[in-house]
């Protein structure tokens, strides 16, 4: 919302510098976005006096002037046709910066003749569109040196605020005014307006059909008048906040509709056939004033007569009814549309109009007889003619608030302690009214304050004129005694995990819950109940099933910058569907092995790296990282072969390995390409038995000893089923199982290789004899043949 | 006698011209083996009379000391030489690059996000959680939004695609649902133990959506909610808690200032602004007298606690809501906030934070 001071001081008597009531407005929330003050970029230009002008001697199109100046008389070489002695005009001297041709001027030989300055046109200073030539200033009341801004009625800085959607009034520089002078900073004036009586029945039918859309509708024909160029204050005002000045009509519904959020529409009489009916629309079609055609649904709110729609209420007027320079007799609208269908028409039509803004938000019930009669009185005063007796159909939603207000509520709320005849003061200044005596005030709302509806709402009126600034300040400390952790096991288990992963190497970064439904297809999403209605992009359409996906896209992105070795994870949800529950928390990382040559040889990582670092980060998330299954069970992204299941029972923990080739290839990703994901809601909570006690170390001074064994078993039997059973054969003495070497080829039977183990045995209670080490080998052996149908190798 | 110290010249000789171990060790065994001179010159002993043995024998006994001595002597000084000598053929060239042993580095809003949990942490808030999936009612009704209200406008909604009863899921516009969330958890509880409702304090920090994307607006971003909820918290604890944790988290004392504002969910409500200077193009905050706007917050409407069953007239409490990238942006003078999500290692690195630096307020927030 924009508005000018001039403007502001038509309804505010005040004396507040610009500054002053930025500030006020900031502190009592109207917040401000831009001050446009046109004076400051015309400093430097002043009135001066045209003395003499003689034609230039080399150039036919110029003349040479003598301009008397602040600084003094000054020649200046001028090439506008109206330059000539006499005249009073606008002077920049040298050195200044004139914005309309982003010059800054210097002292000039135009055709070998000494020029000192300029005499402007309105286009080079930005004060309007003209350019045929310079600004003669009318009559001759000026003052050498004066202040050009001033001449020229551009002293007027214009402020744009945020509207708050709970404070349709400040649509209206009144409300402004309102606020501003209860904040201190001057008297509302009384409205300039009066009431009107017309001299003659109001020739104009109104018939409201549809009372839901429009309930009420003031109308008043004013006829014999004269439609031409609005007065030129007016043109000034609505020029200064970005409005076009069409004719005096219309520029009056647009005044008022700033002026104090008072939407009105005018209507050529003589086009008009029949009574005007507010009606339901019924699919027809209209031309609105800004040219389009429209389908009037059957959910939109027609203004008609007997042959066509002539408006869609409260959102836009059309093409047929509007008033023109021939326009004598005009009808004029004040209404009250409903919100929500003004809303819904909007939002149908695609329409975004300074009137469908107002009514949107709701515009003050009472105000379409004092509004009727406002617009009256500009209209006779502008245009003449005679105006009729108003007619109102329908009746304006009554508005009737009084709200139950103890006063304590302010310090309950606030902290505050204020006497109640300041809360009163406060109150009244906004135009609240009702009993303020006695423990609980009867508080009533004035009509252009439906937003207020409740204690907290008159709590923050006081607050917010009192100041917030002045509101009492504390502190806000933690209960005494024990902290109890603020952290649930789920984010610890996160945040250590992110860690240990960053510790080992790996970049943690945040990408879009959001990818393309190609992609999210590839990884087991895509389903219709995760696609965006609205998304920013196609790249971006689906909740994302996996952070793979943009892992990958990014570990691309970075190599084709340079960074080929890559190892990059992330932490945030995937999406299994709309619910609640629907949503995991997921650990997700890509490697991009590419390792620079080193003099000392390197490796490019494997799936077992990748195995590593999951284990490394489940365990940091407290995972029982010994006791987990793996088995190659994984999802299709996967590369069938080189990819692997950690799992506890049937709760899986992660996957990782190498992403599947294919995937890569319909991505356009090179590969090869590791990853994994881990679910750390996967991970079973540790149960803290007898407090956070440790439990005594083991100090066995005994000796570990180890012993090999190899075993010929079938190709294909998992390593981990020979581990297992080798440290099932005791679990009390056997603390570890190595695989130390695996062989396949001559010397083993086809279909079959050789797995060598070390098996590490912790004597409990005393040194193992011979014999006790030897039952314990051969229960080893017994129990990995057993279990894997292999044999101890000979 | 002389012939003693004749062979004690010899072995000694020897002993000192011995080139390794070896050849000591046969100086030795020539010396004090079994069959040795020395050990033949003792046998000898037994021989003479008690008169002679009385000075040979101190006097032999003594030859053995010293070249026992002797020999041990070379042996280390043998030892040191050979261990020298190996060590000059084992020289590396020490100028040579290492093998590497790279460490990974924390995203800024992960960072921040610990450094804001644990200053909100030393105030007694905890850390709850919302999905990112929500309905209308978490979303915008609960929190005071009317159905088809022009405020629903001002936050570029993302929408799910509509269901079969009409319905459409959003993507959370902010954090504020998880008050919902929490407060209605907070309510069940309390019906469920027959108590009074706890009071409550969390902040919710998480991702956010809005459909919305230009130069300092990206469609996702992260948020950080607070909810204090009890007796007596007013408008004054608001202030004091906000403006502490802007000069803990910024580390400096920062000016504030609060100003009203309008959200549906806080009544009343204000926009806080924080004290910053601009010098050659940094932001410094807490210097100079411009103002910047960090956060909305306010009291909890009295229809928000009314949709979570808690009563207005005898609960209270206040809300906040700020911008999690837009923290780390301006502590650690990040410049593009389209950057944070764009997973390129080398602004990670850049503006990446050790995984060994956890954030506490015993040693420093950010030291």
């Amino acid at each position: 919302m924009k508005f000018s001071i001039s403007w502001l001081k038509e309804h505010l008597d005040t004396d507040a510098s610009l500054n002053k009531i930025v500030d006020a407005m900031t502190m009592a929330g109207l917040e401000v976005e831009a001050v446009a003050d046109p004076a400051e970029k015309l400093g430097a230009f002043s009135v001066a006096k045209c003395v003499g002008a003689q034609k230039h001697p080399n150039a036919d199109r110029l003349q040479v002037c003598t301009v008397d100046t602040k600084d003094g008389v000054k020649q200046i070489v001028c090439g506008a046709p109206n330059a000539r002695a006499g005249i009073w005009v606008i002077y920049a001297p040298v050195g200044a910066y004139v914005p309309g041709i982003d010059v800054t001027l210097k002292k000039a030989k135009i055709r070998d003749v000494e020029s000192l300055g300029m005499m402007c046109s309105a286009r080079e200073m930005q004060a309007g569109d003209d350019h045929d030539g310079i600004i003669e200033l009318a009559g001759e009341d000026w003052q050498i040196g004066g202040d050009a801004a001033a001449a020229l009625g551009l002293n007027d800085p214009v402020i744009d605020f945020e509207v708050t959607p709970n404070r349709p009034d400040w649509l209206g520089v009144r409300g402004i005014a309102r606020d501003l002078a209860a904040a201190g900073l001057g008297t509302l004036k009384p409205d300039m307006f009066g009431e009107v009586s017309g001299g003659f029945d109001c020739p104009v039918e109104i018939k409201i059909d549809a009372p839901e859309a429009c309930p009420a509708f003031a109308g008043r024909v004013v006829r014999g008048l004269k439609n031409g160029p609005s007065p030129e204050w007016l043109q000034q005002r609505l020029l200064a906040i970005g409005l076009r000045p069409i004719s005096a009509l219309v520029d009056i519904t647009n005044y008022l509709s700033y002026d104090r959020d008072r939407p009105l529409h005018v209507y050529d009489v003589a086009k008009l056939s029949g009574p005007i009916r507010v009606r339901w629309g019924t699919g027809e079609r209209f031309e609105a004033l800004d040219g389009k055609e429209y389908e009037v649904s059957t959910a939109m709110c027609a203004i008609a007569d007997d042959a066509q729609v002539l408006g869609l209420g409260g959102v836009m007027g059309g093409t047929w009814s509007s008033c023109t320079v021939e326009t004598t007799d005009v009808l004029i609208e004040c209404a009250y549309f409903d919100p929500k269908i003004t809303r819904a028409t909007g939002r149908a039509t695609g329409i975004e109009s300074d009137a469908k803004y107002r009514f949107e938000r709701g515009i003050d019930p009472a105000s379409l007889q004092s509004g009727l009669d406002a617009a009256t009185q500009m209209v006779l005063q502008l245009c003449g003619g005679e105006a009729s007796h108003a007619f109102m159909a329908g009746t304006p939603p009554t508005f009737e608030c009084t709200i139950d207000f103890p006063v304590s509520e302010v310090k309950r709320l606030t902290g505050l302690d204020l006497d109640s005849a300041e809360i009163a003061t406060i109150l009244q200044s906004l135009g609240f009214g009702g009993k303020m005596s006695g423990d609980v005030w009867q508080v009533s709302v004035p009509s252009w304050r439906g937003d207020a509806a409740c204690k907290a709402d008159l709590v923050e009126e006081i607050a917010r004129i009192y100041g917030y600034d002045k509101l009492p300040q504390a502190s806000l400390r933690r209960a005494p005694g024990a902290v109890k952790p603020l952290a649930t096991p789920l984010q610890n288990r996160a945040r250590m995990g992110r860690r240990a992963l960053a510790g080992a190497g790996y970049l943690d970064a945040v990408t879009w819950s959001f990818c393309a439904r190609d992609d999210a297809a590839l990884f087991g999403g895509g389903s219709d109940d995760l696609v965006l209605a609205n998304p920013i992009s196609s790249e971006l359409d689906c909740m994302r099933p996996s952070a793979l996906i943009h892992l990958i896209r990014a570990a691309q992105r970075n190599a084709d910058r340079g960074v080929a070795d890559l190892n990059l994870m992330e932490i945030g949800p995937v999406y299994h569907n709309d619910s609640p529950n629907g949503q995991r928390l997921s650990l997700a990382g890509v490697v991009r092995s590419f390792p620079r040559r080193h003099w000392a040889g390197n490796r490019t990582a494997d799936v077992f790296d990748i195995m590593g670092d999951v284990q490394l980060a489940l365990g940091a998330m407290g995972a029982p990282v010994g006791n987990l299954q793996v088995s190659d069970q994984t999802s299709s992204y996967w590369h069938p072969g080189r990819s692997g299941v950690l799992r506890l029972g049937p709760n899986v923990l992660a996957e990782f390995g190498e992403i599947h080739p294919g995937i890569l290839a319909k991505m356009g990703i090179d590969g090869p390409l590791l990853g994994f994901e881990i679910w750390p809601e996967a991970i079973p909570t540790r149960r803290a038995k007898g407090g956070r006690s440790k439990g005594a170390q083991n100090k066995s001074d005994l000796l570990p000893l180890s012993r090999d064994f190899a075993f010929v078993v079938d190709a294909n039997l998992p390593t981990q089923d020979l581990i297992r059973a080798a440290k099932g054969a005791d679990k009390a003495l056997i603390a570890d199982v190595n695989l130390f070497d695996i062989y396949a080829g001559k010397g083993v039977e086809e279909g079959k290789k050789s797995l060598a183990i070390e098996v590490i045995i912790q004597p409990k209670d005393a040194t193992m004899t011979d014999a006790q080490i030897e039952i314990l080998s051969k229960a080893i052996i017994a129990k990995v043949e057993k279990t894997t149908g292999g044999v101890l190798r000979g | 006698m002389d012939d003693t110290k004749k062979l004690e010249d010899e072995i000694t000789a020897a002993i000192v011209g011995a080139s390794d171990e070896a050849v000591l060790e046969a100086v030795r065994v020539d010396a004090l083996g079994k069959k040795g001179r020395v050990s033949l010159l003792m046998r000898g002993l037994g021989k003479m009379v008690p008169e002679e043995r009385q000075v040979a024998g101190p006097a032999l006994n003594a030859l053995k000391t010293r070249l026992n001595d002797l020999i041990a002597a070379r042996k280390e000084a043998l030892v040191e030489l050979a261990l020298n000598a190996r060590l000059a053929t084992e020289k590396v060239d020490i100028s040579l690059p290492a093998r590497p042993r790279p460490m990974g580095a924390i995203h800024p809003v992960s960072q921040v996000m610990d450094e804001v949990a644990v200053i909100f942490g030393d105030m007694g808030f905890a850390v709850a959680e919302g999905p990112d999936i929500e309905d209308d009612f978490h979303n915008f009704t609960a929190l005071n939004f009317p159905p088809d209200h022009p405020a629903r406008d001002q936050h570029d909604t993302f929408f799910l695609n509509e269901k079969n009863d009409g319905s459409q899921m959003v993507l959370r516009t902010h954090t504020s649902p998880v008050q919902i969330r929490t407060m209605v958890a907070a309510v069940e509880r309390a019906k469920k133990a027959g108590t009074d409702l706890e009071p409550i304090r969390i902040i919710a920090p998480g991702r956010t959506y809005r459909c919305d994307s230009d130069q300092t607006h990206t469609p996702m971003f992260h948020q950080i909610e607070g909810l204090v909820i009890d007796k007596e918290t007013h408008m004054g604890h608001l202030k004091g808690c906000l403006t502490d944790f802007m000069a803990t988290f910024f580390e400096t004392k920062v000016s504030t200032r609060f100003r009203p504002h309008h959200f549906p969910f806080t009544e009343p409500s204000a926009e806080m602004d924080i004290g910053y200077a601009r010098k050659d193009g940094q932001i410094l905050i807490g210097q100079g007298d411009d103002w910047m706007e960090i956060l909305g917050c306010g009291m909890v409407h009295p229809n928000v606690l009314i949709s979570v069953g808690i009563d207005p007239d005898i609960y209270q409490g206040f809300a906040f809501g700020m911008g999690i990238d837009r923290l780390a942006m301006l502590k650690y003078g990040i410049p593009d906030l389209r950057d944070f999500f764009a997973a390129d290692a080398r602004w990670l690195k850049h503006y990446g934070f050790s995984p060994l630096h956890q954030p506490n307020l015993a040693t420093g927030l950010s030291s």
